[in-house]
Parts: structure tokens; C-alpha cells; sequence
């Protein structure tokens, strides 16, 4: 029996933010009528030339700095020639010897919470094509143009992963970075950052790599993992099985779990890669990128890193709150508004916030229940005007929009009882109601003492102090 | 009737004529001899006539630009917004541009008038304007000659008088070559001048735009209108432009001006030399002191450009596909078959021979001893040139070999007619500017002179061409039209 080892490499796309296309200043909303925001640049027609929008230099240089790469001061666009009908001019414009990101890294917590490093071999610029709509008409294939010179960012690394879990911990790390970067929006749904995995495996202790297939048209974290860990079986089977694993590019069907081959390598296209004369040289100097360099936010790690050094947060919650920009943010501004309270505020984000995000399929950044609006929540159970259990309700109350946390208590009387006189009267009614219970507890069974205290808390429709009714109701009952 | 741009101006300010009279006297003229030398594909004599009668409403209000009622052709490869655009090819027959060319453009806001859209090597590939579509074009000095190319139609109309000055493009000698051979004066700027936005594609790093007129002065005028930084081509120049007309009768005593001794050797025609010969003479009366020179590597241009501009042109020309606009081949069975038999029905010989010796250029195995190779030597000939300009101010030679050919006589071979641009290509390989202006005659048929200046001194060639032709008048030359 032996023992395998699996290697794999991703290529990130990543679709730069801008608003109009890298070469034309046709906008790149998504979702637009087929064909209504492809100009004549896109669509190729005679005499046009394309014109580089700065804009994605910038993006492609934050991601460089964020990653430590080295900047290429001189990067060339070539033209990549082939035919295909979504592909308007016979030609990708992209890079290719020169690329304007050169080698960096990526630290990424592997399994066990272990830290690897992972290279990235390089990050080119280029432009993406349209889509061929093949199910829209019978016997015919459509064509849409409006992504046709959309900004891409190519990131691709090294072939430093050994396991689908790790190949989805970098591909997520990428996924927060760009979008802390504010480069990419990260919308895996609609294409804006997609995911191909070059898979290998070979005997554990070989060292040449085995050959590897190229999985694409994975939308999904989830279906990265399982198409990667799909295939590695898949070579596994084939190899043991006395079976070659051939270079080719294999379609992912989330549907059926399963990869089928696309095209072999043989049989691919000779690009005929040249430096495009239309386009310039892309200079870059120094002082462009320290000027980019001092405008980075702070990143993933670095906030990490502080979270666990200055706010003392755990190393699990410090991953959790900065992984994520938007989550981060909001946790930042709750703290802003409310400093003293952070365990509760890092706990409601990761608990009851979390659980309504989810169940209400809404993101963060559009959660109803504002940063500010949460702080004040958690400052009135601190003010003991409402307890934890009265405050579930409150944020279910703002959740749905019915206003602040004040008005909502104020609203709906829900102000914790902590006059003592109130409470005793509750208190001498339960008992007064419930002699046998009583003769339990004096007879020792303590158990009671929670009954009592449910039985109170619902005479009180909640409102009264846990603290309070505790301590009083074992001195009446003694 | 003139056909100097400068008297047009003058006689339509004046009140002389109006722009609708000569438009319509020009449309006549193609109407006359344009069935005979076939130099235009589009007659737009009703947008001609439109715009004349709005230049002479222009002019009666006193709002007179530089070309306000002059009527121009155009070369096919010009974007023209709602003509026929076709670049002389089957391909584009039934292309109307959607858009106007940044140099159309430049006509238009200075008022010219446009005549139609003259005939051409098809995509600019050739030098006889005999891989046209629409048929090869005669040259008006002798019906049985080529005008040259690709810019042919241009050349013919221009030498013929069916339009005082058209608008050419040049990538080894396209606005030169023809201007030589049909006896009249044109000018391709320093790359980066002219914007290429519109201008139909050939060999990128090597295709610009120019004038063809009658004389350096009017030539001055247009490329005045043509040339100019443009945001929307990346290798346009951000410079400004100079006025063209302001220096043009400078005294040129004391300019140095060299002869490259490998241009004067086997292979020109002996005429051909001779009429160099008087014209270097004629300079020397001017006040230049001849200097001889050698370009050691310009032998190497046509092999160079041979791999170079069909390796541009075999990815520019991918573009028509038969998917989005152009020629589609009827009932294709499937994806390949629309590629292969649009493209292969939709574009001429010539055409399919570059896009296939670039294609091959490009090829995994093959790129680093063609292409690569080429780009290395471009910067050998490039050297030639600035180690040259270190000496002399302009560079003066024959513009072509021989004069006009006869039609039919270089068309199977390939190699011969390559070699018609000997003199012209290295320019565009080094992206220098350089005019063509008439010298004299041999057997009856015009010879050409080439001046080649530095980089962006268009006024400085402009100039010297003026000069000559004050001295001369080999440019006030016409054939006989009958």
C-alpha cells in the first residue's frame, strides 16, 4: 500500500473593482441586458485601440504590497491569439513574461492551527472575455459581450498545498485580502473571483511531481474542496489501478460532485504570445509605490496580530473578527461606541449577530442591527436596565426594524424590575402559590430554588433582576 | 481651377468661387476619369455637396477654420461615421463604420470637405495597389502602370486632379512609395504624430497616417489638421504641434545633408540616379553642404519587416472572425467552418500569404529566431539613424528603385514587389519621418525624392521640400487627363 501525498497550485481571478473595463470606459456592472455594455473597443471593431485604465495598475500594485512582492518597474502586455467567438478581437490582451506582480507570499493557518507559508509565483493583469450563452437559443449559440474586458488580476501559486483544506485556507485568504484591499468585491455567484486548481499526487517521499489536471468553474469554497479532493481520489484510483493521470483541464459539475475532462493539454492552442504595440510599457517607480504602500488599510494579519496583542482577544476570536473586512469593521465601530464592553461585544458578534446574519442570508455590512445600535444594547444589560434574556428580544425587536434599543424597551415596558419592594411582593405570590415546592426546599432539595426562580422570572414576563431575585428568595425561603 | 489648397483657401475666403462649385467641379472630375482609373470605392457626392453648402454658410458669416470648403478624399482604412469603411477587402464590403477616425474627426472640426474613399492595397498589404477588391487603380501618367501602394487611389486621384489632396497611410511606404510614383508630394510623420484611432489596422508599431498633395506647402495645411496628441491611442505622442507653415521658406544655407551611400548602389536605376543627381545639385544651389553617410544595417529592413508587419498584421486581422461584423461565409456547418471559410473567402491573396508568414513567425519553436530576432536588428537599423543624425540634419535618397511598373508585371512575384520599398521601410522600422516629393522624369514617368528627418522635425523636412520646389517645378507637373 502506498502512501500519497497530494500537490496543488491555485489560480486566482480576481475581478478588479473599477468601474469602467481595463481597456475601454464601458462600465462593468453586473447583470446588465446581454450586449449593452460592450463599446467598440469591446467588441473589437475595426480601428479601435485599446487605452489602459490607471486605475487597475493601482489595484494590481496594493496587492503586490499586501502580499511583500516585488513591484516589476517595467510590465508588458502581450497579446494571448487564439479564436473563440466570446473572444472579440482573436486576442487576450493579459501578461505574460513580464508580469507587474513578481514573487511573494502568503501565510495561511493549515490544519491544527498551524501557520505554512505559501509563494506566489506571480500576479498578471488582463482582460476577461464575454460568455457564450449556449442554452438561450435552439441550435444556436449567443453571445454576450458585456464582460468582455472586465479587469481580472491572475494571481498563481506556488504548488506549496498538500491538501484540499489547505488549497481552501489560501484561496479564502486571497478572498479576504482582496476584498480588504477593496479590489475585488469577492463575488464568487457572479464570477468577480473564481478559483482554478492544478492537482497532482505522488508517493509520499518522491520528489518530482506527479502530472497534473487543471480543475475549473468552481463558484464555491465549498465545491473547491470537494472538487480537489474529488480528483485527488479520482488520480489515486487511476494510478493504483495501473492508469496514467493525463495533463488536462477537468470541469468541476457541482451538481453530480464529480470532474470530467474538458480538453487535454495536447491538443491546446499555441498562443502565439507577443508584447501588444498598441499598449505601452507599464512603468512603475518607487515613489508610485510607496505612495500606494502608505495608503493601505491595515490588513488581516496585522489586525490579528493587534487584536490578540492590545485587545487581549483569543486566538480563535482574533481570526474570526479580522479574517473577514466587514466583520472587522463592524466590530471596530461597536467598539468605538462602547470600549469597556468588548467580551460582550466580540461574543454577540460571534453568537446572536452571527445566527440572525445566517439564518437571514444577509451580510454583515448590511446587518439591520447597526455597530452603534448594538453597543447601546449590550450598555443597557451593563446599566442592569434589561437583562441578557430581555436583550435577545430587544435586538429581535431592532432586527425587524422597530427602532432603538430605548425606544424598543421603553416600547414594550421591557425595563428590569429592580425595586425590592416589587420583587418581594413576586416573591411572597410564588410562594404563597406553591407550598409543597417550599416544603421540598426546606426539606434540602435545592433544586427547587430554580423552579421558584423560573416561576418568578415569568410572573415578571422577564423583567425582573436574576441577581436580585436570587438573593431574596433564599432568605424568604429560610 | 487650382488644385493648390492654398489658392482653394484663398479663392473661397476672396469670394472667388464657393465651396459647392469646386466640390461639385471635383465630383465631376471623378465622375469623368474614375471609371477609368478606378481610384475611388466610395463617391460620397452627396455628403459633399451638404457639407460644401454648410462651409459656404460658414464662410458668408466669416467663420472661416483652416480647412473650411476644401474638398479631400480619403483612404479606404479611415473610419468614416456611416460610410462604407472597407479597406479595400470582401471582408468589409459591407462594413459601415460606426464611428469616425480621430483623423476624420480633425477634418471635420476644420471644415474639409469629403470627397468619397479612395482605393487601396487591401488592409494596406502591397505596393501596387493590385490586391484591391475593387480592382487594381491605374496610374494617370500611363493607364497600363501601377500608382503604387498601397495608398494608390489616393496618389492617382491626387496626380489625376479628381481632388486637390487625400489623406494616406504609410507602413513601409505607403503614402511615399505612390506619391513617387505618381509625381506628386506626400509626407508620413514620425510615429506617435498621427493618431491611429480609426485608421484600420495593419502593422501597429509600424502604421501612420499622412497627406498627399500636390506640395510640401499643402501638405504643411493638412498634416496641420491631421496630426496631434490622442488620448485614445496609447502610442500617440503628447507633444505639441507645431506650426507647419511658419518655417516652410526658411533659407536652408549651411544644412547638412547626408547620402547614404548604400541606397545610391546595385539596384537603382540608373535614370533613376541621374535624376537624384541633378536634384542633390539643385540643393547645393540652395546653400546644402553634402555629406556622405552609410546606414550599414538598412539592408536588413526588408527581411525584418517581413517578419515584423505579417506578425502585427496575423493578430490584427483575427479580428474578423465572420462573428460580429464583415464578410460571413454562407451556411457554415459549424464553428470551424465559419472561421475557415469567412476568412478564407473574405480576404484576398495577399493578405492570407502575410497573415500566414506572421502566424508562422509567432509559433512556439519559431518566435525567438524570427520575431525576437527581427525586434533586435529594428534596433540596429533605429542605431544607423541616430548615429547618422548626429552628422547631418536630413537624409536625402531615390524614394523607390524604379519608376511605375506595369500592371500585372510584379504580381507573381512576391519577393520583387517587397523590394519596391528598399528605400522607404527602414523609416517606419525606426518610426522617422520622411517625405516623397517629385525630382524629374524618367522615360515620362515621374521619380520621386526621398528626404528622411529626424525625429518630430516634420517643419524642418517640410522646409527643405519647399525650398526645393520654389527652386523647381517638377510638382506643378500633371499627365495629361483625357
Amino acid at each position: 500500500m502506498t502512501d500519497w501525498e497530494s500537490v496543488i497550485g491555485l489560480e486566482v481571478h480576481a475581478q478588479l473593482a473599477t468601474s469602467s473595463k481595463i481597456f475601454s470606459g464601458a462600465s462593468t456592472a453586473y447583470g446588465s441586458e446581454p450586449n449593452t455594455q460592450a463599446c467598440t473597443v469591446d467588441l473589437g471593431f475595426p480601428g479601435v485601440l485599446p487605452v489602459l485604465n490607471a486605475e487597475v495598475v493601482k489595484m494590481a500594485i496594493k496587492f503586490g504590497v499586501a502580499i511583500g512582492a516585488k513591484i516589476c518597474s517595467h510590465s508588458v502586455f502581450e497579446r494571448k491569439n487564439y479564436f473563440y467567438p466570446d473572444l472579440p478581437k482573436g486576442y487576450q490582451i493579459s501578461q505574460f513574461e513580464l508580469p507587474i506582480v513578481g514573487t511573494g507570499s502568503l501565510e495561511i493557518t493549515a490544519e491544527e492551527g498551524a501557520k505554512k507559508t505559501i509563494g506566489i509565483t506571480r500576479a498578471h493583469l488582463e482582460e476577461d472575455a464575454g460568455k457564450s450563452l449556449h442554452d438561450e437559443f435552439v441550435d444556436q449559440t449567443g453571445i454576450d459581450l458585456n464582460r468582455a474586458g472586465t479587469p481580472l488580476l491572475e494571481i498563481v501559486s506556488e504548488p506549496d498545498m498538500r491538501s484540499a483544506k489547505e488549497a481552501v485556507a489560501y484561496a479564502r485568504k486571497i478572498h479576504s485580502l482582496v476584498r480588504y484591499l477593496e479590489i475585488c468585491d469577492g463575488n464568487m455567484q457572479e464570477g468577480s473571483f473564481r478559483c482554478d486548481a492544478n492537482v497532482s499526487v505522488r508517493p509520499v517521499g518522491q520528489k518530482e511531481l506527479g502530472t497534473r489536471t487543471e480543475l475549473k468553474n468552481i463558484n464555491s469554497f465549498r465545491f473547491l474542496e470537494r472538487a480537489i479532493n474529488h480528483e485527488i481520489q479520482r488520480q489515486i484510483d487511476l494510478i493504483e489501478g495501473g492508469g496514467k493521470v493525463v495533463l488536462e483541464t477537468r470541469l468541476y459539475d457541482s451538481s453530480k460532485d464529480e470532474t470530467r475532462s474538458m480538453r487535454s493539454k495536447e491538443e491546446a492552442n499555441d498562443y502565439r504570445y507577443f508584447p501588444d504595440p498598441d499598449l505601452l510599457p507599464v512603468a512603475v517607480d518607487e515613489a508610485d509605490i510607496e505612495a500606494i504602500r502608505a495608503s493601505l488599510p491595515e490588513l488581516p494579519d496585522e489586525k490579528r496580530r493587534r487584536y490578540l496583542d492590545t485587545l487581549k482577544l483569543s486566538e480563535y476570536n482574533a481570526e474570526l473578527l479580522s479574517s473577514n473586512r466587514d466583520t472587522a469593521v463592524y466590530f471596530e465601530q461597536a467598539l468605538s461606541r462602547a470600549p469597556e464592553l468588548k467580551d460582550q461585544i466580540v461574543n454577540w458578534i460571534l453568537g446572536d449577530l452571527s445566527a440572525a446574519l445566517n439564518r437571514n442570508e444577509v451580510e454583515i455590512q448590511d446587518s439591520p442591527v447597526t455597530p452603534q445600535m448594538l453597543a447601546d444594547l449590550l450598555q443597557r444589560i451593563a446599566d442592569n436596565t434589561i437583562s441578557g434574556k430581555i436583550a435577545k428580544e430587544v435586538f429581535e425587536a431592532m432586527w425587524r426594524g422597530e427602532g432603538s434599543t430605548d425606544r424598543i424597551i421603553e416600547a414594550r415596558g421591557l425595563k428590569q424590575i429592580t425595586d425590592s419592594s416589587e420583587i418581594e411582593g413576586l416573591i411572597d405570590d410564588v410562594i404563597a402559590a406553591n407550598p409543597t415546592q417550599v416544603e421540598q426546599f426546606r426539606a434540602g432539595k435545592e433544586k427547587v430554588l430554580g423552579f421558584f426562580v423560573g416561576q418568578i422570572m415569568k410572573q415578571s414576563k422577564g423583567k425582573a433582576n436574576p441577581g436580585q431575585v436570587n438573593s431574596m428568595l433564599r432568605d424568604k425561603l429560610k | 481651377m487650382t488644385d493648390s489648397i492654398r489658392e482653394i483657401r484663398l479663392g473661397l475666403a476672396a469670394g472667388e468661387f464657393s465651396s459647392v462649385e469646386i466640390t461639385q467641379d471635383y465630383l465631376n472630375k471623378i465622375n469623368l476619369h474614375n471609371p477609368t482609373l478606378n481610384c475611388f470605392i466610395t463617391i460620397t457626392d452627396e455628403l459633399a455637396l451638404e457639407q460644401a453648402k454648410a462651409a459656404d454658410e460658414s464662410i458668408a458669416r466669416g467663420e472661416i477654420k483652416t480647412l473650411t470648403g476644401v474638398p479631400i478624399a480619403h483612404k479606404d482604412i479611415y473610419c468614416t461615421d456611416g460610410i462604407k469603411t472597407s479597406c479595400a477587402s470582401k471582408m468589409l464590403d459591407n462594413f459601415i463604420a460606426p464611428y469616425d477616425a480621430t483623423v476624420i474627426e480633425h477634418f471635420k472640426r476644420d471644415g474639409a470637405v469629403i470627397l468619397g474613399k479612395t482605393n487601396m492595397d487591401e488592409f494596406a498589404m502591397g505596393s501596387s495597389n493590385e490586391n484591391s477588391y475593387y480592382g487594381s487603380v491605374a496610374n494617370p501618367w500611363d493607364l497600363g502602370r501601377v500608382p503604387g501602394g498601397s495608398s494608390g487611389g489616393s496618389a492617382s486621384a491626387v496626380a489625376a486632379g479628381l481632388a486637390p489632396a487625400a489623406t494616406g497611410t504609410d507602413t513601409g511606404g505607403s503614402i511615399r512609395q505612390p506619391a513617387a510614383l505618381c509625381g506628386i508630394t506626400g509626407i508620413k510623420p514620425t510615429y506617435g504624430r498621427v493618431s491611429r484611432y480609426g485608421m484600420i489596422a495593419f502593422g501597429s508599431s509600424l502604421d501612420q497616417g499622412g497627406p498627399l498633395a500636390h506640395s510640401a506647402e499643402d501638405c504643411a495645411l493638412l498634416l496641420q489638421t491631421m496630426a496631434g496628441f490622442d488620448p485614445r491611442d496609447s502610442t500617440s505622442i503628447d507633444q505639441s504641434v507645431p506650426d507647419y507653415s511658419v518655417d516652410l521658406a526658411q533659407d536652408i544655407e549651411g544644412i547638412k545633408i547626408g547620402l547614404p551611400r548604400e541606397y545610391f548602389a546595385e539596384g537603382l536605376d540608373a535614370d533613376i540616379a541621374n535624376v537624384i543627381a541633378s536634384a542633390v545639385d539643385e540643393f547645393r544651389r540652395l546653400g546644402a553642404e553634402i555629406v556622405d553617410i552609410t546606414l550599414p544595417n538598412t539592408k536588413l529592413s526588408i527581411p525584418v519587416y517581413y517578419v515584423v508587419a505579417p506578425a502585427e498584421c496575423s493578430s490584427n486581422l483575427s479580428r474578423f472572425d465572420g462573428v460580429r461584423f464583415g464578410y460571413r461565409c454562407d451556411n457554415p456547418t459549424d464553428l470551424e467552418d465559419l472561421y475557415k471559410r469567412s476568412r478564407g473567402e473574405g480576404f484576398g491573396d495577399e493578405v492570407i500569404r502575410r497573415i500566414m508568414i506572421g502566424t508562422y513567425a509567432l509559433s512556439a519553436g519559431y518566435y525567438d529566431a524570427y520575431y525576437l530576432k527581427a525586434q533586435q536588428l529594428r534596433r540596429l537599423i533605429k542605431e544607423d539613424y541616430e548615429k547618422a543624425f548626429e552628422r547631418v540634419d536630413m537624409i536625402l535618397c531615390p524614394t523607390t528603385p524604379e519608376v511605375a511598373f506595369k500592371q500585372g508585371e510584379k504580381t507573381d512575384d512576391p519577393v520583387s514587389m517587397y523590394l519596391q520599398d528598399i528605400y522607404t521601410i527602414s523609416l517606419n522600422l525606426a518610426g522617422l519621418p520622411g517625405m516623397s516629393i517629385p525630382a524629374g522624369f524618367s522615360q515620362g514617368l515621374p521619380v520621386g525624392l526621398q528626404l528622411i528627418g529626424n525625429y518630430f522635425e516634420e517643419s524642418r523636412l517640410l522646409n527643405v521640400a519647399h525650398r526645393f520646389q520654389q527652386a523647381t517645378d517638377w510638382h506643378l507637373q500633371s499627365p495629361e487627363m483625357k
